[in-house]
Parts: C-alpha cells; sequence; structure tokens
C-alpha cells in the first residue's frame, strides 16, 4: 500500500492508502475523496480528475503524455505543475506524495 | 505474424462534394406500416448491410437501438452503403472502447468543418460555418477557451441562485389536474431563459433562441420544415441580430456574457462572420436542445420505471446521481462524426483516408461489455458519471456542468413540490439521428 495524501482546494486532507500499480483516481474514487471526478474511467479523456503535484514529487510522478497535455492544456485552472490523477500510478517511490486538487473539475 | 486486412465496404465511400441537392430519394425497408413494433421487428433479423440508420424513420419510433445491439455483437465497426447518394456512406462505431479511441485521437479523426465536421450528413458546402467544435487544433484550442470560463466551476456557483429561481417560478406557475405539455412548459422554458442569461439576451425575446436551434439542427427535406434556402436564410437574420449586440459590446466594458466574452477575446474578436454565426449556432444548441432533452427524458424514464421514482422520492440524496443516469440514458446528442485524415485500423476494419466516422453515443451507452445492465434505468447506479453522453477528448461538452447543476436544481424542486407527476401518453419524438429528443410530451399534475 501507497499512503497518498489528497488535499482539497479548502485545505482539507484525505489521507488514503492506495495499492501499488492502481491509478491515483482510482485511489480517490473508491475511497470517497471529494474533488475527483474521473468521468471518462482512467483514459486520459476529460480532465476530471485534475490535480497539482508539489514540485518536489514532479520527478518521480513523472511527464505528461500528449493526450493528458492535450485536456490539461484547455483547463482553466491549469498550471505548469497540472497532471490528471488517472494517468499516475501508485508506487513504493510515491509514498506520502501530496495531490492537492482544484477548487472544482471541469 | 501481421494479419493482412481485407476492405470490407461492400461499395467504396464516394468523394467529399459527390452529394448534389436535392438528395435524391431515400430507400427504405418495404414494410406494410411503420409502426414501432413493426419497425423493431424488422431490425431484429434484417441484413446488416440493408439498414440506413441515418433515416429518421428509425428515430422518431425509437427503434435505433435494436440495430445498435445488432451491431455491437455481430459488427462493431461497419460500413453503411445504403443510400450512400444521399450520406457518401460512412463507417458506425458502436462499442464503448472503440468510440473512445477515435473520440481521443483528433490527430487522425478530424472534426474540420470544410471536410464535413461533425454531423452525420456534411455541412453545406456552400454554406460553412465554421465553429470551435467543428474545428482541429490548434485554433479549436484557442477559441474553446474563450468561452470556457462561462461554464467553469466558479461562474457556475454564480448562476445557482438564479437557476433556483427560475425553477422554482415555472414549477409554481403549472397546472394541477389538467393536461400540459411538458416540453413547452419546464424543457424549453427552463433552458431558453438560462441560454438568454448566457448571451445576455433579452429576456422576453428567449424563444427566438430556442426557434433557431430548432432552424439549426432541422432537416429541410421533412414536411413543414424551412428548405435549404430558407434555413440559410433564418440563419443570417440570427448573424444580424447578434451583430448589433456584437457592436454594442464590443466598444463597452467587458461584461459576463458570451456575446462580451467572443468580442473582447484575442482569439475571437476578429472572427469573420460566418465564424461568429457558427460559434452562435454551436452555442445555442449545445446549451438548449441537449438539456432540454434531458429534462425531457427523465420525467418519462421515472414514469417508465416506478421502482425508481418510488426510490426517488424515499431518497431525495440520489438526485445528483440519478443526474447523471439520466443523461447517459437519453444520450441527448445520438451521435458525433469525425473523418479520417490518414488510411487507419479501427476494431479490425480498414478506414481509408477520408472516410467519415461515425461515433454512435447512443450505442457505446448501452455497451454491456463496459456497462452493468445497461439496457436499464438505475438511478443509484454505481460510478453513474462514467457516460459517453458528453462525448471524451478535446471536444468533450464545455458546458457539461451547466447542464448537470441545471437538471439538479429542477429535480431537488420538483421534489419539494409535487409527489408525483404522470406521463399521460407516449411522447412525440424529434425524427433526427443527431438530437435524440422530444417535441412533446403530455403530463399531468395531480390536483
Amino acid at each position: 500500500m501507497v499512503k497518498i495524501i489528497y488535499v482539497e482546494h479548502n485545505g482539507a486532507r484525505h489521507e488514503v492508502d492506495v495499492p501499488e500499480g492502481e491509478n491515483l483516481m482510482e485511489g480517490a474514487v473508491q475511497n470517497n475523496v471529494p474533488g475527483i471526478d474521473g468521468d471518462c474511467g482512467g483514459n486520459a479523456a476529460c480532465a476530471t480528475c485534475h490535480c497539482y503535484i508539489p514540485s518536489e514529487w514532479e520527478a518521480l510522478t513523472g511527464e505528461r503524455s500528449d493526450q493528458e497535455d492535450a485536456m490539461i492544456e484547455l483547463a482553466d485552472t491549469a498550471r505548469p505543475n497540472s497532471r490528471l490523477a488517472c494517468q499516475i500510478k501508485a508506487s513504493s517511490a510515491l509514498d506520502g506524495l501530496e495531490v492537492h486538487m482544484p477548487a472544482t473539475q471541469h | 505474424m501481421a494479419t493482412r486486412l481485407t476492405d470490407t465496404r461492400s461499395t467504396q465511400s464516394l468523394p467529399q462534394g459527390s452529394v448534389t441537392w436535392p438528395l435524391p430519394p431515400r430507400v427504405r425497408p418495404d414494410l406494410p406500416n411503420h409502426d414501432p413494433a413493426t419497425l423493431a421487428q424488422y431490425l431484429q433479423t434484417a441484413p446488416l448491410e440493408e439498414v440506413d440508420i441515418a433515416d429518421p424513420l428509425w428515430w422518431e419510433s425509437d427503434t435505433n437501438h435494436v440495430y445498435f445491439k445488432r451491431l455491437r455483437e455481430e459488427a462493431p465497426v461497419f460500413f453503411t452503403s445504403v443510400n450512400s447518394q444521399r450520406h457518401r456512406g460512412f463507417w458506425n462505431v458502436t462499442r464503448w472502447n472503440d468510440v473512445m479511441a477515435v473520440d481521443t485521437n483528433h490527430q487522425v479523426f478530424s472534426s474540420e468543418a470544410t471536410l464535413g465536421g461533425i454531423t452525420l450528413f456534411d455541412m453545406d458546402q456552400d454554406f460553412i460555418m465554421p465553429m470551435f467544435i467543428a474545428m482541429d487544433p490548434p485554433k479549436h484550442d484557442v477559441q474553446r477557451k474563450a468561452v470556457n470560463p462561462i461554464v467553469s466551476g466558479q461562474n457556475l456557483a454564480s448562476y445557482e441562485s438564479l437557476i433556483r429561481e427560475r425553477t422554482q417560478e415555472v414549477l409554481d406557475g403549472l397546472p394541477r389536474g389538467e393536461a400540459f405539455d411538458w416540453v413547452d412548459r419546464v424543457s424549453i422554458e427552463l433552458t431558453s431563459r438560462m441560454l438568454a442569461t448566457l448571451f445576455g439576451w433579452p429576456q422576453e425575446r428567449r424563444r427566438m433562441l430556442t426557434y433557431w436551434s430548432d432552424i439549426s439542427t432541422s432537416d429541410p427535406e421533412l414536411p413543414g420544415n424551412p428548405s435549404k434556402e430558407e434555413r440559410q436564410a433564418i440563419l443570417l437574420g440570427m448573424l444580424q441580430e447578434f451583430t448589433m449586440l456584437w457592436n454594442e459590446r464590443v466598444n463597452s466594458e467587458p461584461t459576463n456574457d458570451l456575446v462580451s466574452m467572443l468580442a473582447h477575446n484575442p482569439a475571437t474578436r476578429n472572427m469573420p462572420p460566418m465564424e461568429f454565426m457558427g460559434n452562435l449556432v454551436l452555442l445555442i444548441v449545445g446549451g438548449n436542445d441537449t438539456t432540454r432533452n434531458s429534462i425531457t427524458g427523465g420525467l418519462y424514464f421515472l414514469n417508465r420505471n416506478p421502482g425508481e421514482y418510488a426510490k426517488l422520492k424515499a431518497n431525495h440524496g440520489l438526485v445528483e446521481n440519478m443526474v447523471s443516469e439520466i443523461i447517459r440514458y437519453q444520450t441527448p446528442l445520438a451521435h458525433m462524426r469525425r473523418t479520417a485524415l490518414q488510411d487507419t485500423v479501427l476494431g479490425g476494419q480498414l478506414i481509408h483516408k477520408g472516410d467519415k466516422v461515425v461515433m454512435w453515443y447512443s450505442s457505446a451507452n448501452r455497451d454491456d461489455t463496459v456497462l452493468d445492465r445497461p439496457d436499464e434505468f438505475i438511478i443509484d447506479r454505481p460510478r453513474a458519471r462514467q457516460h459517453m453522453s458528453f462525448g471524451f477528448g478535446i471536444h468533450r461538452c464545455v458546458g457539461n456542468r451547466l447542464a448537470e447543476l441545471q437538471l439538479k436544481i429542477l429535480w431537488e424542486e420538483i421534489l419539494k413540490r409535487f409527489d408525483h407527476i404522470e406521463v399521460v401518453e407516449e411522447p412525440e419524438r424529434v425524427p433526427s439521428a443527431f438530437v435524440r429528443g422530444y417535441k412533446k410530451m403530455m403530463v399531468r399534475i395531480p390536483a
């Protein structure tokens, strides 16, 4: 299990154990963490699991794919450290990762 | 070892521009009558290649699902040749995963208006209306971003009390103990008011927006509808009216409405008139037809499924989940179309450059290899948000959150007021393979 801390826009923190290999959108949805919707089921096709990754974790969470990049680019709330949670898989290297969420998903 | 693919099309797709107006008569099956039962029975066993599912007949009678079930099982990516002199032939994409593959591959599957655009029938090539849904990146991206803020989460919060007040007013004005048309009194009324607000359009003339929306998607071949030329003239009249608004707003301080946003954004402020008109049509149809038909559909489905209606009455907390299920079950836009920019393979079929590829959202939403009991309307369905009705990829519905908010407020307010709303006869459906909706649905609220 990998400990992931989901942080809502209002600062509320949700500490969740996500199985290794599971993506971080599933980790949130299956544990009823508010603020991550995951409408497309994990295909980087909707951007409703949009999140921000703190800079110290960016090297470990990897780069956006082209499809992911195209979806994030269309979001009003996009930032350089934006990712889609469904495209990041839980691994032991990410134990303790904080995932920050925008005010709303669109 | 690579498998050699053969071309399964019984005829080639005709080249773009090969279809001339007026369209030649449509081939239809020789049936004793066009009752829904007769049509459904025919679709159960008809040779797949004999059916032109673009024919409004299958949509007005709501029998198309019989054919799509067979395509998903027997030929999930299938080329329609019959009546190709009318539509040039098209690929039907019917399964969830194949639709997802097309929708997320805009590099190969283009939405470009000059290639025909995003509907099964090509956009009139002598009346091209560029609009961002019918554009590819990069132009698509900058124009979409120009309107995105009005329907993003934070802005929607500012609309919530307005939507609620209007919903209350419309519901409180409904008659009791007598039959009335839900489409006109509720569905159109609420969506036209919202649309007028989004455009900063005078509320007292809101039904003009409904009229233009209906004209934009109307089939010029159907009796009673305006001809192709009349339709173009009506849309030019719309452009004229909106150009006056544009001229007022372009020289004023920016306001929070779509016309002002388009007039002030560097990506859209120099749009040619036809492109302004195209984007107006997109936003008017997008904000009108879709939500309108989900408002009607929801009430219809609850009446057809009394157990679900009872569940809702017992637990008002189900509204939000039910809204997603209504949108899935209705699928207010039955399809989106793309044009292949290169030869490619999809679902084991060889797609040629220039081919029309129709993603049937209405079919993907009933794919039982992805969804559990998809033919059933289940208001507490787990993961109801995972449906195909908004599309996926870069063209995903921009107004989806607004639509959900309107429906959620409507159902919250209905449950506060009415113990029951009864659908008293089968609704009349729109004869269209694109807009999957209702013209009329008579209902009664007990006195």
